[in-house]
């Protein structure tokens, strides 16, 4: 095995030092009968590189990706965006690749360095005044979002916009499961502009002094941009904390970031800096809060100190927090976080930049526009909700959207998302994305098929 | 003693180049950028934003650094060679499992048809992935000797969640509403009963044996009818396989409970002993340490659990499934099937390219397995063996695949183990875990993996026999190390009592 470096004599050596005659020998701890049943374990012939190259190529090229003879428009949630071969390339340095959580700062200044930098981009990007390590995905950030804010209220009612993804609902709504009664609500949203409103959100709030926070997202499913100014006021004045999320923190590149409207927590999903879709995982939770609320928050924290010698450093911080050191009394559960998409996010944010950036939201926000626009020209389909949207918008369709993009299949084109599946009477409706990476030819040939697919 | 010579630590390990690096914000001149759109990129009208937005519009652009891609590629790149790495040397740190991450592992999750595939592909688009994940579920249900298995976990603590949610959902569904608690032994992992607690459980903890072991008598008298169940790490952590497990499990069994395993120690045992067969019902893998994704100083990990049948039901949907076809067999992606379902604790389908790894490592080695365990023992019990005549070991007999030192050796002299810990960084290699598992007395716990050779394990052992001399010759030396690290003892004190934790802080204050 080439992974294995010791040979017979070696073994041989290492045993006499042990005192033992065989490895099995060593195993005697386990009862022999476990060891026997553990024998039947059937597992496939061993393989060498070139064969087991053979057989992931082949798993892999039985998907079907975006590129070349396939257009795709499906975003929900998941946005095809650039993978800069700078960051590729960074990732796979071992030194941040293979090393472990940086738990001892003399020889990890690398990563416990580059989370600093992660965290202050974060910050810099939301108008967050702190942002942790990272969590596990943006539907785990905002569940933690709605624990953390339990906890600093010491409320009960977490009421959920129905425009948040319907995957982070549900996740949220699994990490409340175990709790009593009903404390997990949703809102619904007004259906001309698909945005939150604040007066049916508050006409079916019994009592604001249950309610431990109000969840949203910007851009929202449906692609629309949330006003939230409203909201916040009436909430500080109820002591309610507003936990923004988002799915595509591109989108703050040009519009005014949840942190700027006074939200108490931003919770979202970091997987669209540079690393890929990668079929949903792994992913980047992104975590940000205010300073008066920092020891309450989840995740791990690098900070800024200096060494014996007086020269600058980093080191994980406030780890009381942690469960390592509080166990059951911990602000979360959480150990191993999604540390290698935090450096890519913070080598992506310094690629684009301050400009880079905005011209990269400027590109997806220009493609989506004439994405939408060629909708309504060709098919007669404007945009359903009549509000500013970023790089993602709904289109109605006479026909059931889930025809439609089958149809599509066929001729290579993913058109777009069916919301049929989150609501039933959305079943004409179709989500649909343009980034950077749909050309307009590619952006004409969805039309175009789905054009022809309509008759 | 050792067979070979002691080595002083400039002897080993060279002070090297490692340039000081500023922050990159401090990098930032204005105008620069590492990132080009070009004319054939500008395809469409560009937007009016600012009428578009009208007030959402975003006057101040982000204060992101401006610096071009050589920039950016030398300041990581520098940043990257302050880090120890396991491409770097023996990172013999406790529990973690920190062995040699195979190469061919990236390029494989690096192929574009998995790593720019949508999660909402449909079912007919991502077959490879569906057949990949349906695949890695078998492989680790005959590692684990259970049935069924969700990969949806990001991490151990949220598969320990999620095991946790199908024990609460088990005991709900058979309307048995009253057990609120969850056994924990004092020797496990923190984020053991941290889960406990976000389940909405109190944790009664149990105090293990001089050797970390749990008793069945302990477990008797805990066991009740409000016990939901009981959460036991094997091989425990203080790497003694837990021999009375069959007995435990029983009890708690008889008691109405469920048995959770917590598997980061699976490099131990792996075809040796599989826990559905000592009577677990519900464990998980950490794939980044056992099966040699790699932990990217940090994560992402993975997380995945295996589960008996009585606990399957409760499984985080969509569940893979795989229908035999005429020609070849067909995998979809099931949500609506499983009425009982605890629902998903994260959005799609777990770390994908995570387990495009864990599943190539599991393909190359296939049957050859066991011997990942029977090096790492070896290495481990060889450890032991040699460095048990110089330092204390926490408790007697064989290990399993890491070892546990106490401080009784050195703790007269003055030195403690931060010290020791510290000092080894001198001589090139990664600290034990240290202070851990907490019912040992400055524990410093070694587990070397498999993938170490015996020259590196022989150079270790070198090393902190070297370090034992020191002590005893002059232990006020070992408390300024390391000596030759790129910073040294840094503050934690004041890192948190007043946190600085962005650049903004850094540069406002």
């Amino acid at each position: 095995m080439r992974y294995i470096p010791h040979t017979d004599e070696e073994i041989a050596e290492m045993l006499a030092a042990i005192g033992v005659e065989t490895i099995d020998d060593l195993f005697e701890s386990i009862p022999e009968s476990l060891r026997v049943a553990a024998r039947e374990m059937s597992l496939p012939d061993p393989m060498g590189e070139i064969a087991l190259t053979r057989h992931l190529e082949e798993l892999a090229g039985r998907n079907r990706v975006a590129g070349g003879r396939i257009d795709s428009m499906l975003g929900a949630g998941c946005y095809d965006h650039i993978v800069p071969q700078a960051l590729n390339q960074l990732l796979l340095r071992a030194e941040f690749l293979t090393s472990y959580t940086p738990y001892q700062p003399e020889i990890s200044q690398g990563t416990t360095k580059a989370i600093f930098e992660f965290q202050s981009m974060v910050a810099e990007l939301l108008d967050m005044p702190v942002a942790n390590a990272s969590m596990y995905d943006g539907a785990h950030a905002v569940a933690e979002a709605a624990l953390m804010s339990q906890r600093t209220t010491r409320r009960d009612q977490v009421w959920v916009a129905e425009t948040l993804h319907p995957e982070y609902r549900e996740v949220v709504k699994t990490y409340l499961g175990w709790q009593d009664g009903d404390r997990y609500r949703e809102f619904p949203c007004d259906a001309g502009t698909g945005r939150i409103d604040l007066e049916t959100l508050t006409s079916r709030i019994e009592d604001p002094r249950k309610v431990a926070c109000v969840v949203f997202q910007t851009p929202n499913f449906l692609g629309v941009f949330e006003d939230p100014r409203e909201l916040v006021a009436w909430a500080q004045e109820h002591k309610i904390r507003v936990v923004a999320a988002f799915t595509e923190p591109h989108a703050f590149a040009l519009s005014q970031p949840p942190g700027s409207f006074g939200v108490d927590i931003c919770a979202g999903e970091g997987i669209g800096l540079g690393m890929g879709l990668s079929f949903g995982g792994p992913a980047l939770g992104i975590f940000a809060a205010r300073e008066k609320q920092l020891r309450a928050m989840p995740g791990r924290l690098a900070g800024r100190t200096v060494d014996a010698t007086g020269r600058e450093g980093y080191v994980l911080t406030l780890s009381t927090r942690e469960q390592h050191i509080r166990r059951e009394k911990a602000t979360s559960n959480i150990c191993t976080n999604q540390g290698l998409m935090a450096l890519g996010a913070a080598i992506y944010l310094s690629l684009m930049g301050k400009e880079g950036l905005r011209e990269l939201g400027r590109l997806n926000m220009s493609r989506a526009a004439y994405a939408a626009r060629r909708f309504e020209e060709e098919l007669g389909c404007a945009p359903v909700y009549d509000a500013p949207f970023f790089n993602e918008f709904v289109v109605e369709l006479p026909r059931p959207a889930r025809e439609v993009i089958d149809a599509c299949l066929e001729e290579d084109i993913l058109a777009g998302f069916d919301l049929g599946s989150v609501r039933p009477e959305w079943s004409r409706q179709m989500l649909v994305a343009a980034t950077e990476m749909n050309t307009r030819a590619g952006i004409d040939r969805v039309i175009g098929t789905v054009k022809r697919v309509l008759g | 003693m050792s067979d070979q010579k002691r080595f002083r630590p400039e002897e080993r390990v060279s002070q090297g180049l490692k340039f000081e690096e500023p922050l990159i914000f401090e990098r930032s001149r204005p105008g620069k950028c590492g990132f080009v759109l070009g004319k054939a990129d500008w395809d469409v009208e560009p937007v009016d934003e600012v009428a578009a937005l009208g007030d959402l519009y975003r006057e101040e652009a982000a204060e992101l650094p401006e610096v071009t891609e050589p920039e950016v590629v030398r300041h990581f790149t520098r940043l990257s060679q302050w880090n120890y790495s396991i491409d770097t040397g023996l990172y013999p740190l406790g529990s973690c499992t920190m062995k040699y991450n195979p190469k061919v592992n990236e390029a494989m999750a690096r192929l574009p048809g998995f790593a720019r595939l949508h999660p909402y592909a449909p079912d007919e688009w991502c077959q490879g992935a569906l057949e990949l994940l349906y695949e890695l579920e078998r492989l680790l249900c005959a590692v684990s000797g259970l049935p069924a298995c969700s990969l949806q976990p990001a991490a151990g603590a949220q598969g320990e969640l999620t095991g946790l949610m199908c024990i609460r959902a088990y005991h709900e569904a058979r309307g048995d509403s009253e057990r609120t608690k969850i056994i924990v032994p004092d020797s496990a992992h923190g984020t053991n009963p941290a889960s406990a607690a976000f389940n909405g459980f109190s944790v009664v903890e149990l105090p293990s044996g001089p050797d970390g072991t749990v008793s069945p008598e302990a477990v008797a008298a805990a066991m009740d009818e409000t016990v939901a169940g009981l959460m036991i790490t094997n091989p425990n952590t203080m790497g003694i396989f837990e021999k009375e497990i069959q007995e435990i499990c029983q009890i708690v069994h008889d008691g109405g409970g469920k048995v959770y395993m917590d598997g980061a120690n699976m490099n131990a045992i792996l075809g040796k002993a599989r826990p559905g067969d000592f009577g677990i019902d519900v464990m998980h893998f950490n794939v980044h340490k056992t099966f040699s994704t790699p932990h990217g100083g940090g994560g992402p990990g993975g997380g995945p659990i295996c589960v008996g049948a009585d606990l399957e039901p409760f499984l985080p949907v969509p569940r893979i499934e795989k229908v035999e076809g005429k020609e070849s067999p067909r995998y979809s992606r099931v949500y609506d099937q499983h009425p009982q379902t605890l629902g998903k604790v994260k959005a799609f389908f777990g770390n994908f390219l995570v387990y495009v790894r864990a599943y190539t490592y599991l393909r190359e080695y296939g049957s050859d397995l066991p011997k990942v365990s029977e090096r790492a023992v070896l290495n481990a019990n060889y450890v032991r063996a040699r460095l048990g005549e110089t330092y204390h070991v926490a408790y007697p007999g064989r290990c399993m695949h890491e070892v546990v030192f106490d401080d009784s050796s050195y703790k007269g002299l003055g030195v403690s183990t931060l010290d020791v810990a510290k000092r080894l960084i001198d001589y090139g290699f990664h600290p034990p875990t240290t202070y851990f598992p907490l019912n040992v007395e400055g524990a410093l716990m070694v587990e070397p993996t498999e993938t170490e050779s015996l020259q590196e394990v022989k150079d270790f052992i070198a090393a902190m026999e070297a370090i034992h001399e020191e002590a005893e010759a002059n232990p006020e030396f070992l408390h300024e190390a390391p000596k030759s690290a790129f910073r040294v003892r840094l503050d934690e004190t004041r890192a948190a009592r007043k946190p600085v934790l962005t650049y903004r802080q850094f540069r406002d204050s």
